[in-house]
């Protein structure tokens, strides 16, 4: 019997296909891991020097042909991301609630569920666009608020969406237990429901945190650049992306240092955020 | 009827007793609704802005302007079809190249990888969508393009150079270069669509497959691809969705040029790195509000793609919902 199917050509050559086929999806993967470690080599390579180097953080951004850091863009990176968190989290959060607590089934929630997930994935640069003509020009000039505003509007549905999601994982004996011993719902959502969903939602904050990290295009018509430390958020603020952008794109060599250094700077916050956000929930689970 | 009134009645006042707990819950639950209405209204609110900040061009083009290839501040003459095809056309690459990789690395974390292993792998591809598009985009231009230009581009331009699309100088930046780094940056978003929906085929049905003697691909190809089918779509359009507006990693490598050229090794422009280039230095009524339009362009073909796709990712987890 055997002997009978392993002589079959059809049989082999069904054989073969698979092998193949399964060997094809084996290379595909090798592809998409080939471009990670070369992607993260050459950033490390070109960047680790930089990174090392003391004055990247306590010196200024230089102008060109002369040495320097990237202080005033690493602290203004800082001020817009905290602000921007600061700002859509909690709107994120809120509004994830009603969707997970209140909207079970009515038309608001799915609609909004709908909307927020079409957001989540909106181009960024459109961001920067829509706060450009509701407050950049009506106010006439850049600021640090304007570019804290548009992260905002990209912490919001990732916000949302984490927290929709888990606080939909919160099993409803949870919530009835506390209704039964007499705590009305804002209470029980509050003390009960968020506690229970606390590592998913911190996750979704994260990684949220991550995502803004590194977006460049929504700050360049927002917060746009300054060439120097200024904390001040009515003004145009300094910041990580931009700079790299600019210093990138620059014929200069000790600008392109500066831009590999800084870019390497990012992408490391942004994998240990990745990674933190992780690690937060699997240890819940 | 009426004899159930009294008691329900009953129970209405038992939480009235407690006054605050009314109260407090009238005030949170409207607080939660309100920024939901927020994030319902939010997009809704850019499309309006959009359509305000490009009113100039709206009425002094119409239609005309999605397909004028003119692009000229200096007469003031403005048209997106140069964007719009470099838009398209870098998309389209990326899909080519990132929708079969991203099914293979699906199978093999699905079917074939050992259990300690899908783990690790997993998050590995999930990593290459947390780097930032600006670091993509650096790397492009620096590390990509020139290998791109010495070694590659050779090569197809002399396989496939009698066909328009891949006829002129290996230059290393242009519309095929961006499609590449595209192609890489949307392979973790198809590829975790693609693994989740594969995961909610019935083991029942694989296994029927499997004890029938089938091989491993026959059931991927026979049995989970036509039950996931709408959701492989679906993962596929959030793909596109996210590679048509990608903004700095395109700006690197496509070369700005905004000149109408078939070859994919051409340099091009899209409507956003068009954007992330001149919005700042434009100057004039009309450039601007031409530089809104593109705006209003991407986002409405984005919102519809990405629209789309999460309407296909709905039907099959409803279908889904439906057979268990």
């Amino acid at each position: 019997m055997s002997a009978a199917t392993a002589a079959n050509p059809l049989y082999r050559a069904r054989k073969r296909q698979n092998a193949l086929l399964l060997f094809v999806s084996f290379v595909a993967l090798a592809f998409g891991l080939f471009w990670l470690v070369w992607i993260l080599g050459t950033l490390f390579y070109e960047g680790g020097a930089a990174l090392l180097r003391a004055t990247l953080y306590y010196q200024m951004t230089p102008p060109p042909g002369s040495d320097g850091g990237l202080a005033n863009a690493i602290a203004g990176s800082l001020v817009l991301v905290t602000t921007g968190t600061l700002l859509g989290t909690p709107v994120g959060i809120l509004a994830g609630t009603y969707l997970a607590e209140y909207g079970k089934s009515n038309w608001l929630a799915s609609a909004t569920r709908f909307l927020n997930d079409v957001l989540l994935s909106a181009p960024s640069i459109v961001i920067g666009l829509f706060v450009y003509s509701v407050y950049v020009a009506r106010v006439q000039h850049f600021s640090g608020w304007a570019g804290a505003f548009a992260l905002s509007l990209i912490v919001i549905p990732v916000v949302v969406r984490t927290t929709d999601d888990m606080l939909k994982l919160v099993p409803n004996s949870l919530r009835e237990a506390a209704i039964a011993l007499g705590a009305p719902m804002w209470k029980v959502i509050l003390m009960v429901t968020y506690r229970a969903a606390r590592a998913g939602i911190v996750t979704g904050i994260l990684l949220a945190i991550a995502r803004i990290s590194g977006e460049t295009a929504p700050l360049l018509f927002t917060a746009l650049n300054n060439q120097f430390w200024s904390l001040d958020m009515g003004k145009p603020m300094s910041n990580l992306p931009t700079v790299i952008f600019q210093f990138a794109m620059s014929p200069y060599a000790d600008w392109q240092r500066l831009a590999w250094g800084g870019a390497a700077l990012i992408t490391l916050a942004v994998l240990a955020l990745n990674i933190v956000a992780r690690l937060a929930l699997q240890r819940k689970e | 009827m009426s004899a159930v009134l009294p008691i329900s009645e009953s129970a209405h006042t038992e939480v009235r007793r407690v006054p605050h707990a009314s109260w407090g819950d009238a005030l949170f639950e409207n607080l939660t609704r309100f920024f939901a209405l927020v994030v319902f209204g939010l997009l809704a609110a850019i499309l309006v802005s959009l359509v305000v900040g490009s009113q100039v061009t709206l009425e002094k083009y119409g239609l005309r302007f999605l397909w004028n290839a003119e692009w000229d501040p200096v007469h003031e003459d403005f048209g997106a079809l140069v964007p719009i095809y470099g838009t398209l056309m870098t998309s389209l690459i990326a899909l080519v190249i990132g929708v079969p990789v991203s099914f293979g690395i699906a199978l093999f974390l699905t079917e074939l990888s050992p259990a300690w292993l899908k783990r690790p792998l997993g998050i590995a591809i999930e990593l290459l969508a947390a780097i930032p598009s600006i670091i993509y985009g650096m790397w492009g231009l620096f590390v990509f393009a020139p290998l791109f230009q010495s070694h590659l581009q050779p090569l197809l331009i002399e396989a496939f150079g009698s066909i328009p699309l891949f006829k002129g100088p290996p230059l290393g930046i242009g519309m095929l270069t961006a499609g590449v780094i595209l192609s890489i940056m949307v392979i973790p978003f198809i590829t975790a669509v693609m693994r989740d929906v594969f995961e909610l085929v019935p083991p029942l049905l694989k296994e029927s497959a499997y004890g029938l003697g089938a091989t491993t691909w026959e059931v991927v190809w026979k049995v989970v691809l036509p039950y996931t089918k709408v959701g492989v779509i679906g993962g596929v359009m959030l793909g596109l969705g996210r590679a048509l507006g990608e903004t700095m990693a395109v700006t690197f490598v496509i070369g700005n040029a905004h000149r109408l050229a078939v070859s994919l090794m051409a340099p091009g422009n899209s409507i956003a790195s068009a954007l992330a280039n001149e919005f700042t230095e434009a100057v004039g009524d009309i450039y601007f509000s031409a530089l809104i339009e593109l705006g209003l362009i991407l986002f409405l073909i984005t919102t519809i793609v990405l629209a789309l796709s999460k309407l296909l990712l709905l039907r099959l987890s409803r279908h889904e919902g439906a057979k268990t």
